[in-house]
């Protein structure tokens, strides 16, 4: 149960930027094959900043839960500053430290978010 | 029905204040201390390199080490001296594939297997394939997780080889090998069986299978990791070229040209997993005091129970065939995959995994298998003869609590 925390349930029964963006500059298609999590994310930036930010996909809690909390804090942020995001600030978000296998799928939102960060 | 677990010291451990239930043997099968105290015995009395040296040690060691050649020959009605060792059932198929098969294949030729197997059965083919110029081709899936082998005949048409999985990882299904062998034969195609999951668990008889290659896992049948078993028919040595050479393969070497052994050991370079051998050999022998057939009515008797159970909890889907064939016996093994509506795979492993149930989730390395059925991947528990009734029970209560926990439903 200690993974299931409430917090994590919450998001993702009711995730935070959940859906598409009318006129994306960025939509990037990410998975993780070992086991199915999927994400699209649509980017718009404006200047250096990330203007707004949603996501779609199937894949388990963790993912989006990760998902919700991970594309909440990145709104406005620089390039950069999002680009600089890693492992322990994830962890951070989400107040839970999973094993390897499921720290694939808490990552998987901020790797697609970084990716349509260097394309644009 | 078998109760054993007592002679399995990682099933008395605990995960938290939970017993461990595990129930991923179709990944890897746990060890009895019989296999572990001969693998430690071995290290601690005669652990010395074998076929090399004169002293006893190495006497005693490549005694035991040939010992157990015997016992997996006996196990499955072959000769000894056509059973090669390898790390497992992967390593085996690729030995077959791009020992044996590449020399045996033309350009143009045609390969056969199915939309079920496991990727070590299916991507080493895909390379050879791509290498070579050759033809792939898939008997598909069919009803209730089972082959369509109704245009099996057309399906061969220019095939060379045959190579497919007794019995499915994923699924559970039994393939009729004998029935398909026969067809094959009539158009002297070459078969390679994937046994990983039957060898040790339904009895298994090369010469009434029919095949040309068995390839197979110890660490699945009670034997350590590290150890699997190529048999390949006696002729087929022939044609085969090692995929590693060195040392004890060979016969003499001079500085530009060497000249090989007989098989087996001509397809075993270097020193082996001798720890891992003489554990396997100790467990095929524990695993024929049991008695296979035993092993089987137990698989049967966990397989309906579980089926049974699982079939009355709601949202539940299991794949695969159901129990029993129209025409009566075993359609499937203990090897059940599932999925809960609107839990991710993950999630129900992870919350199974935190009360001590070991469960695997995602697709069990057969991802066109899954893609053929529609999903991203599933939960499967897989028995052996450790497991009993109760540990099904559990994992029950386990997908119950989990049900709870995302959707708040209570059955």
């Amino acid at each position: 149960m200690d993974l299931y925390r409430e917090k994590i349930l919450e998001h993702f029964e009711h995730p935070n930027n959940y859906g598409k963006l009318d006129n994306p500059d960025v939509t990037i298609h990410d998975f993780n094959p070992l086991c199915g999590d999927e994400i699209y994310v649509d980017l718009e930036i404006e200047k250096n900043k990330l203007k707004n930010i949603r996501f779609r996909g199937l894949g388990c809690a963790l993912m989006r839960a990760s998902a919700s909390l991970v594309t909440e804090k990145v709104k406005g942020m620089t390039k950069e500053k999002i680009i600089a995001l890693d492992k322990e600030d994830i962890e951070k978000l989400l107040e839970i430290s999973p094993g390897p296998t499921r720290t694939k799928c808490i990552l998987l939102p901020l790797e697609a978010i970084k990716k349509g960060l260097k394309v644009k | 029905m078998i109760n054993i677990k007592r002679d399995f010291p990682i099933l008395q451990t605990k995960v938290g204040d939970h017993p461990l239930v595990w129930l991923d043997s179709a990944s890897t099968s746990q060890k009895p201390r019989q296999v572990l105290e001969t693998m430690d015995n071995y290290y601690q009395e005669y652990n010395a390199n074998i076929h090399r040296s004169v002293y006893s040690l190495s006497e005693k060691a490549t005694l035991a080490y040939e010992a157990t050649r015997k016992e997996v020959a006996k196990f499955i009605g072959a000769n000894p001296s056509e059973i090669v060792f390898t790390r497992g059932a992967t390593e085996a198929i690729n030995l077959v594939v791009f020992g044996f098969a590449k020399n045996y294949l033309k350009k143009g030729d045609a390969i056969l297997l199915t939309e079920m197997e496991h990727h070590a059965n299916l991507v080493p083919w895909q390379v050879l394939a791509r290498e070579k110029g050759l033809k792939l081709k898939f008997i598909p899936l069919g009803k209730e997780g089972k082959l369509d082998l109704s245009h099996l005949d057309k399906l061969l048409a220019g095939v060379k080889l045959l190579s497919f999985v007794y019995i499915s990882n994923v699924l559970g299904t039994i393939n009729p090998v004998e029935k398909i062998v026969r067809v094959a034969k009539k158009k002297k195609i070459i078969v390679c069986l994937d046994g990983a999951q039957a060898v040790g668990h339904r009895p298994v008889d090369v010469e009434k299978l029919g095949v040309d290659f068995l390839a197979f896992s110890g660490h699945k049948m009670l034997g350590p990791t590290g150890t699997g078993v190529l048999w390949a028919k006696r002729e087929h040595f022939e044609k085969m070229r090692p995929l590693i050479y060195g040392g004890d393969m060979i016969e003499e070497v001079r500085l530009e040209t060497s000249t090989f052994q007989e098989p087996p050991a001509k397809f075993e370079a270097g020193t082996p997993n001798i720890a891992g051998i003489v554990g396997l050999g100790e467990a095929i022998k524990y695993l024929r005091k049991i008695k296979v057939e035993k092993i089987v009515s137990h698989d049967e008797e966990l397989t309906k129970y579980a089926l049974g159970e699982l079939g009355k909890i709601k949202d539940l889907t299991i794949y695969g065939p159901p129990f029993a064939k129209a025409t009566g016996g075993q359609a499937r093994a203990g090897v059940i995959s599932f999925n809960l509506k609107s839990i991710h795979p993950h999630d129900v492993a992870q919350v199974l995994g935190e009360e001590g149930i070991c469960v695997r989730s995602g697709h069990h390395c057969a991802m066109p298998l899954h893609r053929k059925l529609g999903i991203e991947g599933s939960v499967r528990a897989s028995f052996y003869l450790y497991n009993t009734k109760e540990d099904i029970d559990k994992l029950v209560e386990g997908i119950k609590k989990v049900k709870w926990i995302f959707t708040g439903k209570k059955s």
